[in-house]
């Protein structure tokens, strides 16, 4: 696979991806900025009909079973899944490759796989001001018994098409279309500077 | 105004785009019918009130929706998927039962 750099890194604006803490941190860190730069990154479609046997199919190649309904998701830390559209389902591998895994799993008669590795950037932010700073950037619903661990959102901020995963408590996933995350990345070490950001 | 989505849920009208009169039939590509066609592209109910519109949901999972809004109000009353059950809409609807 073609060799990656990070969007977040690329000059002139390398120095959007400062290291160290920022802000109003003197009252504590509240937030923790970091790029998981996943090395697999898919899109997974079911044809109508066929969703069952598609996350079947997710199950066998991750081993991560994906719960019933909307937006349903699950993470082990090293993969992870959610549905973001009907029959449709991001997953995400640490490591390069997955789309090859699933080519003899999801066979055209079942869907399709889109390998969005070098189109997508991944953002995570943690730490107990996660929801708060993210209820300011997207209209939905960030509080846990609404937004369960796992679960995904499609949806948006500014017309920045972004999908959330939630992968821990305080802990969610943000993927961007790469060619928005440099703008996406400063818009959101700017919500956080109130609350005292770190980026690792 | 919220739209709720039947897969995301309630969301603001911002990440929808309207996609048009949902009581438009489309004449077969075909069809020479001239009036048909006319129908198509020009006549709207335009009614006050309840308006059957197809939306998609753009700026989330990207389905198309059938959505029923108040023109006067902008009440939502009915929000659907517009796959599957459109043809059966339509039918419903030339049998004069919409």
């Amino acid at each position: 696979m073609v060799e990656r750099q990070s969007p977040l890194e690329l000059a002139p604006l390398e120095l959007e991806l400062r290291t160290g803490s920022h802000g109003d941190f003197e009252h504590g860190i509240d937030v923790i900025l970091s790029e998981t730069r996943p090395g697999s990154i898919l899109q997974l479609a079911a044809w109508p009909g066929q969703e069952k046997k598609l996350i079947a199919g997710i199950r066998t190649v991750t081993g991560l079973a994906l719960p019933d309904g909307a937006g349903a998701g699950s993470t082990d830390g090293v993969r992870s899944v959610f549905g973001f559209a009907p029959g449709k389902f991001t997953v995400v591998d640490e490591a390069e490759g997955l789309g090859l895994a699933f080519a003899n799993v999801v066979t055209p008669a079942i869907g399709t796989v889109t390998d969005l590795s070098h189109g997508r950037t991944a953002i995570r932010i943690a730490g107990p001001k996660a929801e708060w700073v993210l209820a300011k950037f997207f209209a939905i619903d960030f509080a846990l018994p609404a937004f369960p661990v796992g679960a995904g959102r499609s949806t948006m901020h500014h017309d920045v098409f972004a999908q959330i995963q939630r992968t821990g408590a305080d802990q969610f996933d943000i993927y961007v279309f790469r060619s928005f995350a440099r703008s996406f990345w400063k818009a959101l070490c700017h919500a956080s500077e109130e609350v005292g950001y770190e980026v690792q | 105004m919220l739209i709720t989505c039947p897969y995301c849920g309630p969301r603001d009208v911002i990440e929808f785009t309207y996609q048009g009169d949902g009581n438009r039939q489309r004449p077969q590509p075909a069809s020479q019918d001239l009036d048909a066609w006319n129908a198509y592209v020009y006549d709207r109910l335009n009614p006050a009130g309840d308006h059957n519109e197809i939306w998609q949901h753009s700026g989330g999972c990207r389905a198309h929706l059938k959505v029923v809004r108040n023109t006067l109000t902008h009440e939502i009353s009915s929000v659907a998927f517009a796959r599957g059950d459109h043809k059966a809409a339509m039918r419903h609807k030339a049998e004069g039962k919409s």
